[in-house]
């Protein structure tokens, strides 16, 4: 080889015609022939590059479009003096201001979005662990898609379903929660004597975001690898132990990024909360009382077919408030799986 | 704490298909015994029965006794779970646990075993576990950062200070120097031959050299065909089988002329 005069290592052009030993091999530079500083691209590579440029850019432009649609529609509640609104605004009569409107709004929909993924998430993970490490291989698959089939069920079902089904069934342990536990304040006041309150809502809720929890929880869980769930168990662990020691670590960034998908569905959820909850416009813990809370996409369902010019502005508004909400969850959701980074498994 | 074992009559089967065939051996206490033989053959396997780890693939099963100290691993009775907690083993790929610091690596088989370990108690033993697999000076300033953050051949080590650290009556290793430059492999073959003063090792390796270097005992394995069982060809003191072995086909694969 004329190894002396070509000082072109292999590889920088994978793309280029074999050099035959005997020619002299043109003088290359280490920079791509066409562009410096660039490294060759060729063909699919190149496609490919511009086909995910693309769609990142596409997802950007249409979040930029939404927020600018909502603050733009806001403008005028935002803008507009409180007596003004007070007075043009029906449903608003009750209330002092626009923030003293969004407030209890806010308020009801996290409690009930937090209530869901407090009852859904350990069920989530105890059935995802159940098909990805304990049951025999036929069981397992079946059970992943009756799990599966949850999400395919429509909201509207689940509403009538939690109206007429389950908020009469539930109600009596409600009234026997709201008796023996009564003196801690969030089962505390007097227990609806139909059912339809907040903590129904979440059971719904908790239904309703199970399924996606579980498939991603269980996904996750199928990618521990081996190597380390045997490491595990040639120490001596028993099962439980081995899950405690790798699965469940190495699954933990990826079951918080399923709550927060399953969060934030429970959060935009319209129908199901429309059609149970007995609503109120209260900063209210009592999750068995009638008449306390209401969330916001179920409130602009509820008021959206008669408001006004200025109402739909402020139904707007608060629309807005959920999209932040939504948001921040998605990015504290992310500073949670970037803290522990290192000993995460991924490097 | 070292233990004899004594392997009587095994067969070892994936599913219907039987991997090794009629293994009948014996190993001493505080010795090193070196299994060598051509890929396929069974040696992994084996060395898996010794613990039950077999077991823990789908359809796996073992018929025949495997005894340690006259007790049979695979009677009715026994826990795998103890049976492995008295047996370490240091897998071929580095395993130190990525989510846990170096020394809770190091903890974790005791922290199984003993869950109230006082904290200076811990700390003594990762230092003596650690200065067992020749490691302490070089990760004692960093004991609270991930195992994963050490080199191959440190990682290997923490991986066998984890296998010590319980104290293991045997401790069974599948070809831990693959993966590993030969400054590594040199540690880890000095830290054998230390380590075989309080245990019973049984190693697996491709390596003839490494065989002879750290093993009493050798023992080969080898394959009739495709589809056929791996069976053990003969075990004897390590020099007998490389200048004498009393097989053809053992005297074939040592001096390279297999296949
Ligand atoms: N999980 C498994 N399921 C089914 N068959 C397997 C499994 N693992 C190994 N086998 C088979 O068992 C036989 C012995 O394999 P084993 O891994 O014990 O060989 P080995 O001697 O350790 O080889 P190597 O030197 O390459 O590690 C092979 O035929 C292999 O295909
Ligand atoms: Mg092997």
């Amino acid at each position: 080889m004329t190894a002396t005069t070509s000082p072109a290592p292999a590889g920088t052009d994978p793309g280029g015609p074999p050099e035959s030993a005997g020619s002299r091999p043109p003088r290359r530079s280490l920079r791509g022939p066409r562009r410096a500083g660039r490294p060759v691209e060729r063909g699919a590579s190149r496609v490919f590059r511009w086909t995910a440029t693309g769609a990142g850019a596409l997802i950007l432009v249409v979040l930029a479009a939404v927020a600018v649609f909502l603050v733009v529609k806001a403008m005028p509640a935002l803008t507009a003096s409180s007596g003004e609104l007070v007075d043009s605004v029906s449903f608003m009569r009750n209330s002092s201001s626009l923030a003293d409107y969004v407030g209890p709004l806010v308020f009801g929909t996290v409690l009930a979005a937090v209530l869901a993924l407090v009852l859904a998430v350990p069920v989530a993970i105890a059935i995802a662990l159940f098909i990805s490490h304990y049951a025999p291989r036929r069981l397992a698959s079946g059970l992943g898609y009756v799990v599966d089939l949850l999400a395919a069920v429509p909201s509207v079902v689940y509403g009538l379903w939690g109206a007429m089904v389950l908020a009469p069934l539930v109600q009596p342990l409600w009234s026997w929660l709201g008796s023996t536990l009564g003196w801690i304040p969030l089962f505390g006041g007097t227990v609806s004597p139909t059912g339809r309150v907040i903590l129904t809502v979440g059971v719904v809720l908790a239904v309703m975001i199970l399924p996606i929890i579980t498939a991603v929880s269980r996904e996750v869980f199928l990618q521990t690898p081996r190597l380390y769930e045997e490491a595990a168990l040639a120490l001596g662990a028993t099962r439980w132990e081995m899950i405690r020691m790798t699965v469940l670590p190495f699954g933990r960034s990826g079951v918080v990024s399923a709550a927060m998908l399953g969060l934030g569905r429970a959060l935009g959820e319209t129908m199901a909360v429309l059609m149970i909850l007995s609503q109120g416009f209260l900063y209210s813990f009592l999750l068995l009382a009638a008449g306390q809370q209401q969330t916001i996409a179920a409130n602009i369902a509820a008021q959206f077919p008669e408001a006004s010019d200025m109402g739909m502005s402020v139904l707007i508004a608060t629309g807005l408030a959920l999209f932040v909400i939504t948001l921040v969850v998605n990015m504290s959701a992310r500073a949670i799986v970037a803290r522990r980074k290192d000993f995460s498994g991924a490097n | 704490m070292a233990q004899r074992i004594d392997v009587k009559d095994l067969n070892i089967y994936y599913g219907d298909f039987r991997a090794v065939a009629d293994v009948e051996m014996s190993v001493e206490p505080r010795s090193v015994t070196a299994f060598i033989g051509p890929s396929g053959c069974g040696k992994s396997t084996f060395l898996r029965t010794l613990n039950r780890m077999h077991e823990v693939i789908p359809g796996a099963r073992v018929e025949g006794r495997v005894e340690i100290d006259g007790v049979d691993l695979y009677a009715p009775d026994v826990d795998p779970v103890a049976v492995r907690r008295q047996i370490g083993m240091v897998f071929q790929r580095p395993n130190p646990f990525p989510t846990m610091s170096i020394a809770d690596n190091v903890l974790a088989g005791v922290r199984l075993n003993n869950r109230r370990i006082s904290k200076g108690d811990a700390q003594d033993l990762v230092e003596q576990s650690l200065r067992g697999a020749n490691l302490w000076n070089e990760v004692k300033d960093r004991l609270d950062r991930p195992g994963s953050g050490l080199s191959g051949g440190q990682q290997q080590r923490l991986c066998i200070a984890r296998a010590i650290a319980v104290k293991p009556q045997v401790l069974l290793m599948d070809e831990p120097c693959s993966a590993l430059d030969p400054i590594s492999t040199l540690a880890i073959e000095d830290l054998i031959s230390e380590l075989k003063a309080d245990y019973t090792i049984v190693i697996v390796t491709h390596n003839m050299q490494q065989a002879a270097r750290v093993s009493d005992r050798t023992a080969f394995f080898n394959l009739a065909g495709q589809g056929q069982p791996g069976k053990l060809v003969e075990v004897d003191d390590t020099s007998v089988i490389f200048s004498a072995p009393r097989e053809q086909a053992t005297e074939d694969y040592i001096s390279g002329r297999f296949g």
